[in-house]
């Protein structure tokens, strides 16, 4: 799994998701030069929406947390982690490598999802 | 034993928040109650054996509509600490000391620790360890002394033998708390010297029984935990990290979870979520708060009482 993967704070986090809707093409191929597309998962109700997401390899997921309390990204495998989101926090990493990513939130670990690069 | 009856609707008042302190004794697993209110009485009456008090989940960082200023609510809870007469032996926090894990909480946690009358021991919850795979950040901010693995550790006080679990790292996806089989271990070995009639005190963060699965209100592998200390005649665990009081009975064990000093959360399946429960902010005081433990000396029993920061107007 290489990539990069940023935490956003609180004020970015939003820009930061409007820019990424407006460039999602999240199945098709993406030219040379053209902006990656990009993928969102909402965080709310303790849970992971949609839980399941299915993207194109290169494709880069934000997470942000529109909870009250905190929540975190790990993968099963522990290789992408976000640390603490609060509220209002968002995290974002490209999945470059086709495959089934499980993850959870090491607050709440009954909070789970899946990411399928394809 | 004439008060039972009477202090059981005191547990239910204190379990609805209604702000009642509740004196739990147990004589040979056997519980007796008494109304808070007879504390300096019992002390007074008996041999005054040792007492201690419990806090949780400070959660310090916190700042949200269900409790802006928690530094404030574990002060308060720490000054009715500071005036316990006579003092307590020592104070344990079952964790969740801060609320993201970051230094800067760290740093006004320990600050406030510190103006304890009596020394604290400390134990990691889920919110102390975010990104410290093994527990030795936290480890290394709140040392203590015999501390094993990743931070569990055992001492003994009054006659008492008490263990300090750390089941709030490596969760498992759609998980509960977990204490790995090194803690397991250590722990079988940790009883394996002391007599069947040791009164023994577990307290870790997340609770040792099934209080609500669907909200990973448990641990993974305490039934093994619970094996190991099936010999002995009182064992009373005490856990955190459900921000609220809740008891349960399984031969001579007994369960108790806690309140926060920061803010209360659901009863099990009250709410979509577990998330901080807001209460009106003249309320609060009333359903958070520190509890106080008792042994008396001569007999080894245990007298737990819950008390919330205020009681109902």
């Amino acid at each position: 799994m290489t990539s990069a993967h940023t935490l956003v704070g609180t004020a970015l986090a939003t820009a930061v998701l409007l820019a990424m809707a407006v460039a999602v093409t999240p199945y098709g191929p993406f030219a040379a030069g053209a902006t990656p597309p990009a993928a969102a998962v909402t965080i709310e109700e303790f849970a992971f929406v949609p839980g399941d997401l299915t993207i194109a390899p290169g494709t880069t997921v934000a997470w942000v947390n529109k909870d009250e309390a905190p929540h975190t990204i790990i993968t099963d495998d522990k290789t992408v982690r976000s640390g603490a989101l609060d509220t209002g926090d968002a995290f974002s990493h490209q999945f470059t490598t086709p495959g089934t990513y499980s993850y959870h939130c090491s607050l709440h670990p009954q909070m789970t999802g899946h990411i399928i690069v394809q | 034993m004439s008060e039972p009856l009477a202090n059981r609707r005191s547990v239910l008042r204190c379990m609805a928040w209604a702000g009642t302190g509740v004196l739990w004794t147990v004589a040979g697993g056997v519980p007796r109650s008494f109304a808070f209110s007879d504390r300096a009485g019992q002390i007074a009456a008996k041999d005054s054996g040792l007492t201690f008090v419990q806090i949780s989940d400070s959660h310090i960082g916190f700042s949200k509509e269900a409790n802006p200023d928690v530094a404030a609510t574990l002060s308060l809870a720490i000054e009715r600490i500071n005036a316990l007469d006579p003092q307590p032996a020592f104070i344990l926090h079952t964790g969740d000391v801060t609320h993201l894990s970051k230094p800067s909480e760290f740093s006004t946690a320990a600050d406030i620790l510190k103006t304890l009358r009596a020394p604290v021991h400390v134990i990691p919850g889920e919110h102390d360890v975010i990104g410290d795979d093994d527990g030795s950040e936290f480890s290394a901010r709140f040392p203590a002394a015999g501390r094993r693995g990743n931070g569990w550790y055992s001492f003994d006080a009054g006659g008492v033998h008490f263990t300090g679990l750390v089941n709030v790292l490596d969760f498992k996806a759609g998980g509960l708390g977990h204490l790995g089989d090194a803690q397991l271990e250590w722990l079988e070995d940790d009883l394996r010297g002391l007599s069947a009639s040791t009164p023994i005190v577990v307290f870790a963060h997340m609770p040792l029984w099934n209080v609500y699965e669907p909200w990973g209100w448990g641990t993974d592998d305490s039934a093994q935990a619970l094996a190991y200390l099936q010999r002995f005649g009182s064992v009373t665990v005490l856990n955190g990290h459900i921000h609220q009081v809740q008891q349960q009975v399984e031969g001579n064990t007994r369960f108790f979870t806690a309140m926060s000093t920061a803010y209360p959360q659901p009863a099990p399946g009250a709410a979509p979520t577990p998330g901080p429960l807001t209460v009106q902010p003249s309320r609060l005081r009333e359903v958070i708060g520190l509890r106080d433990v008792q042994i008396e000396g001569r007999t080894g029993r245990l007298a737990v009482t819950d008390e919330p920061l205020a009681r109902p107007a």
